[in-house]
């Protein structure tokens, strides 16, 4: 029987959650690199025992670590990020000039076509790709070059480079978004970019409807349709038909706009999921009950999926990678919660039960569907 | 020999167990110091200096002899008890936090 692989980043340590295909008993494996921070973690869709995952920490600087044996064992890779070409000032939070320096690796993106090749979005916000397993890493550097980027101010969380979508079958086509300056899109495999954020609009800057300057907290996309995109902006949630040429607001009746997390259905494109939580200023569940709200028309109508969350004194936040979808026959859906939780829901959200419960601050949640 | 003491993430990430000794070139400065740890265990590289800057993280304190020498230039030779290994050389995530 086919099952699954769930790896989790947390504050302190990384964890491998697996079960088979029911997704009703686990083995939880972990802490690895206990007390390090683990912004992400993901195996190679062409691999599966390929996992790469980022490690970090405030004193001992990034490191990429390197599984080739599904999570069980792991070995250090390359970690030497330098930018490529003249490094220019971006906008300080003051508005002032403050130079590019690289912090640490927000998310790994492995090729869906070949296991040697990953992407790496970093903070201050740039990509990076290496071509030989990790062991070095190249600056694609026409996207910190862009015309916009000297204007570039990081969100509360730093000028993270936080998600980057592929397409298997278009090498050329990559999407990215930095916060807080918006979604770009290169359609020459990264040499040059062009910012996609028409449409966007966003109250908290001097030009609501500004070419740059918007916070997106995350963007999905279903595999078989690279033109849809999702994106759960600071405020709003959106949607694009044209591959991020333009974009249109889908919150509909959501009770609060404002969370981190989206994703799509692995067989539906057109039903998704996101996390609502209270206001950038409280950063927990509205009246303290987690709800994951799925739309099954791809935005605008969206109803509560609660059975087996907490529905009172839930005070936790679910992060921008802190959710997944495996692809079995009954689609599993995944998140992590900053309280230490892992929920998994074996039916497309209708009920959901947690992994794990205490764990440190989930960071990210991905997940494998293993032959 | 020289003879450095890694703080525990740095011993994990480097396999070993108690103190290191390296072969470190005259002068025995910080830089030779770490120019050798990190010939020796490569994983160790950008850990204690910033890999573009070549600067001491801001979180990572060197001491020796009982003397703070986090500030020293990274040129500057260490102690002669160091130098002769009579003294370790430690390398200390500073203790922060609140």
């Amino acid at each position: 029987m086919s099952g699954v692989r769930v790896a989790v980043g947390t504050r302190k340590g990384a964890f491998i959650l697996t079960s088979d295909g029911k997704r009703q008993k686990w083995d939880v494996s972990g802490p690895h690199f206990g007390g390090w921070e683990l912004y992400h973690i993901k195996g190679s869709p062409v691999d599966p025992d390929r996992l790469w995952a980022s490690q970090s920490g405030g004193w001992f600087g990034q490191l990429i670590q390197r599984s080739d044996d599904g999570g069980r064992t792991w070995n250090p890779v390359g970690n030497d990020f330098r930018y490529e070409g003249e490094v220019h000032p971006h906008q300080w939070y003051d508005g002032t000039p403050n130079p590019w320096e690289f912090a640490r690796v927000w998310h790994l993106e492995p090729s869906p076509t070949n296991p040697d090749v990953v992407y790496a979005g970093v903070e201050d916000a740039a990509l990076f790709r290496s071509d030989d397993g990790g062991q070095t890493w190249n600056e694609l550097p026409g996207l910190r070059g862009h015309g916009t980027a000297r204007a570039w101010q990081p969100g509360a969380g730093g000028l993270c480079l936080h998600t980057i979508l592929l397409d298997r079958n278009n090498a050329d086509r990559i999407v990215t978004a930095v916060s807080a300056a918006g979604a770009f899109r290169s359609d020459d495999a990264g040499t040059t970019w062009r910012a996609i954020n028409k449409g966007l609009h966003s109250e908290g800057i001097p030009d609501p409807d500004a070419e740059v300057g918007h916070c997106v907290h995350h963007i999905a996309a279903h595999p078989s349709r690279p033109d849809t995109l999702y994106m759960q902006k600071h405020w709003d949630v959106m949607r694009s038909d044209d591959g991020g040429e333009s974009w249109r607001e889908v919150s509909g009746n959501l009770p609060t706009d404002f969370g981190f997390v989206i994703d799509v259905h692995a067989h539906e494109p057109e039903t998704i999921y996101v996390v609502p939580i209270d206001s950038d200023s409280l950063h927990f569940p509205p009246e303290g009950k987690l709800r994951v709200y799925r739309s099954r028309t791809g935005g605008d109508e969206w109803e509560p999926l609660t059975k087996g969350l907490p529905q009172e004194n839930c005070y936790v936040d679910v992060l921008r990678d802190a959710m997944a979808v495996d692809s079995l026959d009954d689609c599993g859906i995944y998140f992590g919660t900053t309280g230490g939780a892992v929920y998994v829901s074996s039916d497309a959200g209708d009920s959901w039960m947690p992994i794990v419960s205490d764990l440190p601050a989930v960071l990210s949640v991905e997940v494998q569907t293993l032959p | 020999m020289i003879r450095v003491v890694l703080p525990a993430h740095l011993k994990t990430l480097a396999g070993v167990d108690g103190e290191v000794e390296l072969d470190v070139p005259q002068p025995v400065t910080t830089e030779a110091v770490l120019d050798a740890l990190e010939a020796r265990y490569p994983v160790l590289g950008g850990t204690v200096r910033d890999r573009a800057t070549g600067r001491r993280r801001p979180f990572i304190r060197f001491f020796a002899c009982e003397e703070d020498l986090s500030h020293d230039p990274a040129d500057a030779e260490l102690p002669p008890a160091v130098a002769k290994g009579a003294e370790p050389f430690y390398i200390v995530g500073a203790m922060a936090g609140g």
